[in-house]
C-alpha cells in the first residue's frame, strides 16, 4: 500500500486525476500522521480535521461528477499561523491573540479555498514571526524532525517541520529576513521568498511591512512552484501588490529538470562564506556548485561589500516597523485584556502579559530607533544602507543571472542554545536578510547533510526582482542532480519518528 | 552614539505601553544595550550623498475605484472584543483620578 504522506504534491495531483487515490484518503493519511507524530514535533498550533475532510469530500464529489477542478484541488496544505483564517483560531504564535477567531480570510487563505485545497491546520511560529528557532512562540517550540533536540528554524519552523515530518506535503510561510528559507535549510525542505509584492499580504499579520513576503514551502522545487502559482498575483487589497502576471514557476522547474544550464551565469557571493560558516555546510555548497558547472553553467565570484552592514540595518528597520505595526494590540478591539485601572494602564498591563521577551525587545528597540534625536542616526542610516545593498545586488546581477550562497551558516543548533543571546540568534539570518532588504526573490533547497553532524544544510539561490522563475529553473536542475547521489529526495533520509498510538 | 541605559529602557517601555518590572528591566537592559551597540555601525557607512530607500520595489500612486463593497457587520466587528456594549467597543475609564 502506498504511504501517501511520502508522496510529492505533483505525484498526488496525478494520482487524484487518475483516480488512484481520493482527496479524503490523502487528507486522512496526513491527519493520521499528525496524530501519530505531532506530540513530539509540535508543528501545529491547531488542527482542523473536520474542515479539511469536508473540503476533501467536496473535491472528491466534484471530481466524480466530472467537474473541472484547479490543479491542486484535493491536495492538503498546512498554513502558518500568521495568516488569518475565518472560523479557525489565529494567534501568530502570541498569547495576546489566544483564542482569537478572525472574521475574514486573508487573500492567500481565500486562494487556497478557491484552489480547493484541504487546510490541515495552523503551524507554529516565533511570536509575530520574530525569531529563528520557534522558541519565541507563546505556545512552546517546534522540534526539528531530524533531531528533536534541535531547532526547526524560524520563524516558520512549524511549516518546515510539518513537511520534514511528512505531516503535510505543502505549507505556507512568510519571510521577513529568512523565515521561509532558514527553516527550509535546517529541515532539508524547499522554501521560496517571492519578489516583494508577488504575493498579496492582505490578512497576513504584519511584522515589518517593507520586508514581509509570503511564499511556498514544500519538499521539492516543483511542488513549491505549483503552490507559488496558486498564491501569487495582483490583489487590490494590498497596495504593495505587484500588478503583473504570476511568474511561470512550474514551467521553469520542469525546464530545469531537463538539465541543460549552458549559458547560465551563476555568481557566488564572496561575503557569504568563510568566518562563521560551518565546514560541512560550505563543503555541501561547493559540491552543489560543481553540479551546476557540470550542467554547463558558468560560475563566477562576485563581491557585495555592503552586506557586512545588512544585519545591522535589518535590526533597525525591522524593529522600527514592528513597533508601529504591533501598536494595534491595545486590548480594545480584539485579543487579550488585563484590566488595570484606566484604558492606558490596561493597555500596558495587557502588552506586558501578552507579549514575550523577543517581541518586547524589538518594540523597545524600534521605539528607540524612531525617537526624536536618534531617527537620522539609526533608521535614516539603515535606509541608506538599504540603498547600498540594492546597488551591490544591481552590480552583481549585471554580471550574473542568479546569485548563490549557503542559506544559513550552520546546521540546526540545539534548542535553548541561543535563547538568552539575541545577537547570536540574529546571526543565523546573515545570508538571507540581504534579499529582503532589496525586495528580490530567494529560494533555499537542500544541499546535503554536513559531515560533522549529519544534519541538513541549505543552498540559497537569489534572482533579480520579478525573475522568480529563474530560481525554479536552477533549483530544479540542482535538485535532480543531487537526488541522483542521494538515491531520492534528501527528506527521505530523515530518521523515523516514534509513532504514538 | 551612547549606549542604552536601564533608565532609557524604562522610559521607552512606558512610551510603547509595556509595563516592566525591575526584574524585566534587569534582564532586558543589558541585551538591548548590546544590540544597540552592534547595530550602531550603520552610521559609519551611510554618507550624506546616499539616498534612503524606504521601499524595496518603487511604487507610487496606487489607487482603486472608490466603490462601496461588502464589509463586516457590526456584530462581526465586535465579536472578538474583550468587552462590547450597545454596538460599541467598551473600554475602561479613559482619564485617571489625578486628571
Amino acid at each position: 500500500m502506498t504511504d501517501w504522506t511520502r508522496a510529492s504534491a505533483a505525484h498526488m495531483v496525478a494520482a487524484l486525476k487518475s483516480g488512484e487515490v481520493t482527496s479524503v484518503e490523502l487528507t486522512q493519511a496526513h491527519l493520521d500522521r499528525i496524530a501519530a507524530v505531532d506530540g513530539a514535533v509540535h508543528a501545529f498550533l491547531h488542527v482542523d480535521a473536520e474542515g479539511a475532510l469536508a473540503t476533501a469530500r467536496d473535491v472528491d464529489a466534484a471530481r466524480a461528477a466530472g467537474e473541472e477542478l484547479p490543479e491542486l484541488a484535493g491536495v492538503p496544505i498546512a498554513v502558518k499561523d500568521i495568516l488569518v483564517t475565518q472560523g479557525m483560531p489565529t494567534t501568530a504564535g502570541s498569547k495576546i491573540l489566544e483564542g482569537w477567531e478572525p472574521q475574514y480570510d486573508a487573500t492567500v487563505t481565500r486562494k487556497l479555498r478557491e484552489a480547493r485545497m484541504p487546510i490541515l491546520g495552523k503551524t507554529n511560529m516565533d511570536e509575530f514571526a520574530m525569531g529563528s528557532s520557534t522558541e519565541h512562540s507563546g505556545y512552546g517550540p517546534t522540534h526539528n524532525p531530524w533531531d528533536l533536540d534541535r531547532i526547526p528554524g524560524g520563524s516558520g519552523g512549524g511549516s518546515a517541520a510539518s513537511l520534514a515530518a511528512f505531516e503535510a506535503p505543502l505549507a505556507i510561510g512568510s519571510d521577513t529576513g529568512g523565515s521561509i528559507r532558514q527553516p527550509a535549510s535546517v529541515t532539508a525542505t524547499v522554501g521560496v521568498k517571492p519578489t516583494y509584492g508577488g504575493v498579496s499580504r492582505y490578512g497576513a499579520i504584519a511584522l515589518a511591512s517593507s520586508l514581509d513576503q509570503l511564499g511556498p514551502c514544500a519538499r521539492t522545487v516543483e511542488d513549491a512552484a505549483l503552490l507559488h502559482e496558486v498564491m501569487g498575483g495582483h490583489d487590490p487589497m494590498d497596495a504593495t501588490s505587484l500588478d503583473e502576471p504570476v511568474p511561470s514557476c512550474v514551467d521553469a522547474a520542469r525546464q530545469g529538470r531537463e538539465g541543460d544550464l549552458s549559458g547560465v551565469r551563476i555568481g557566488v557571493i564572496k561575503e557569504l562564506s568563510g568566518e562563521g560558516y560551518q565546514a560541512g555546510v560550505e563543503r555541501r555548497f561547493h559540491e552543489g556548485l560543481d553540479k551546476l558547472k557540470a550542467l554547463g553553467a558558468e560560475v563566477v565570484e562576485v563581491s557585495c561589500p555592503s552586506f557586512q552592514y545588512a544585519l545591522a540595518a535589518y535590526y533597525l528597520i525591522l524593529p522600527s516597523e514592528a513597533s508601529s505595526n504591533l501598536a494595534k494590540f491595545d486590548s480594545v478591539r480584539f485579543g487579550m485584556r488585563v484590566e488595570k485601572g484606566t484604558v492606558e494602564r490596561t493597555m500596558a498591563a495587557t502588552r506586558a502579559e501578552g507579549f514575550g521577551d523577543e517581541v518586547k525587545r524589538r518594540i523597545i528597540l524600534g521605539t528607540y530607533a524612531l525617537s526624536a534625536g536618534y531617527y537620522d542616526a539609526y533608521y535614516g542610516s539603515a535606509q541608506k544602507v538599504r540603498t547600498l545593498i540594492q546597488r551591490d545586488f544591481a552590480a552583481a546581477f549585471e554580471q550574473c543571472d542568479v546569485l548563490v550562497s549557503p542559506t544559513t551558516p550552520t546546521t540546526p543548533f540545539k534548542l535553548g542554545e541561543r535563547l538568552d543571546d539575541p545577537l547570536a540568534m540574529y546571526l543565523n539570518d546573515v545570508a538571507t536578510i540581504p534579499a529582503n532588504l532589496a525586495g528580490i526573490p530567494g529560494m533555499s533547497l537542500p544541499s546535503g547533510l554536513a559531515d560533522e553532524d549529519g544534519l541538513p544544510a541549505g543552498f540559497q539561490i537569489l534572482a533579480p526582482a520579478h525573475e522568480d522563475a529563474r530560481m525554479y529553473r536552477i533549483g530544479a536542475a540542482l535538485e535532480k542532480e543531487l537526488a541522483k547521489d542521494w538515491g531520492g529526495p534528501l527528506a527521505a533520509q530523515a530518521p523515523e519518528l516514534e509513532v504514538s498510538k | 552614539m551612547s549606549s542604552l541605559e536601564r533608565s532609557d529602557v524604562a522610559r521607552l517601555a512606558a512610551l510603547a505601553r509595556i509595563d516592566m518590572t525591575d526584574e524585566d528591566l534587569d534582564r532586558l537592559s543589558g541585551q538591548l544595550a548590546a544590540i544597540v551597540d552592534s547595530v550602531a555601525k550603520v552610521a559609519e557607512v551611510a554618507g550624506q550623498d546616499v539616498p534612503a530607500t524606504s521601499h524595496p520595489i518603487p511604487m507610487s500612486n496606487v489607487h482603486r475605484e472608490d466603490v462601496v463593497r461588502p464589509s463586516l457587520s457590526q456584530e462581526a466587528a465586535l465579536s472578538s472584543a474583550p468587552e462590547a456594549e450597545d454596538g460599541r467597543f467598551r473600554v475602561p475609564q479613559i482619564l485617571g483620578e489625578e486628571a
